[in-house]
């Protein structure tokens, strides 16, 4: 039963206009992220001060562009719901909030495009 | 005078108002919150240079070649280690919350302890990978 008024329910009240989605795809990616940043870690341990050649070689093999590709994935959105709490916390003005709502959330779909088409594109290089 | 909607006077403040940040006491909790949310838009900013970089390693090896060698420069050192201490402080306070989300660790002595050794373990952590990497 909720004790929300039917103005508020229609008007979307609140600095977020609502959360617990948000809040579960945060912990969904932050558990992702986990072994995935093990991952990264070692594989640049292992990559050292990399040129070009090196990195391209590591992204012919299928797991670990997968695994890059799922790295990327995870902390892309994961970023872009950390920026959006941030924005929603100190900008108020309804103009400038949503301008830089909107430009963070297609900012980070776009940079999820140029990884994944970057990685694909070393991959069968 | 009619008062614009989207900024109420609330926001263009020229009334006393009392203080806040610079009389609170700043203690482990709210030090290493807002450390989380630094860590993170500053990890964010690495992101964006991450996936340049790796652009760069499949389209453009002149930009490549450039931010290889930017690497390799005293401030570009310094910003790869203030970035990876970003990251294992993020990492292992990111933890300490998902321990939080399943209920434990709220106890007031508990909290405290558990930011200690998120501190601790990301300087050691920091420090151990950097020697990783330069020992090489």
């Amino acid at each position: 039963m909720s004790i929300r008024t039917p103005l508020a329910k229609v008007r979307g009240l609140g600095s977020a206009k609502d959360g617990t989605h948000h809040w579960w795809m945060q912990r969904l990616t932050s558990v992702a992220l986990i072994p995935l940043c093990i991952w990264l870690v070692y594989s640049l341990l292992g990559l050292g001060m990399a040129n070009q050649a090196t990195v391209a070689a590591w992204m012919k093999s299928p797991v670990q562009a997968l695994l890059m590709t799922a790295f990327l994935g995870a902390t892309i959105y994961h970023s872009k719901l950390g920026i959006q709490v941030i924005i929603e916390d100190y900008v108020h003005a309804h103009f400038s909030k949503n301008a830089l709502l909107m430009m963070n959330a297609f900012g980070f779909i776009i940079l999820f495009a140029m990884a994944f088409m970057a990685i694909i594109t070393l991959h069968l290089s | 005078m009619a008062e614009n909607p989207s900024t109420p006077d609330l926001y263009n403040a020229n009334r006393p108002l009392s203080p806040h940040l610079t009389i609170y006491k700043p203690q482990i909790s709210s030090m290493l919150s807002i450390s989380h949310r630094i860590t993170g838009a500053f990890l964010s900013a690495g992101a964006v240079i991450f996936v340049i970089w790796l652009w760069s390693a499949a389209y453009h090896p002149n930009c490549f070649a450039t931010l290889a060698a930017a690497g390799k420069t005293w401030w570009g050192m310094g910003l790869l280690m203030a970035w990876s201490f970003a990251f294992f402080y993020h990492f292992t306070n990111g933890i300490r919350h998902l321990i939080w989300d399943m209920g434990y660790g709220f106890e007031l002595d508990a909290a405290n302890r558990s930011g200690i050794i998120t501190v601790a373990g990301s300087i050691i952590i920091t420090a151990f990978v950097w020697y990783m990497l330069l020992t090489k």
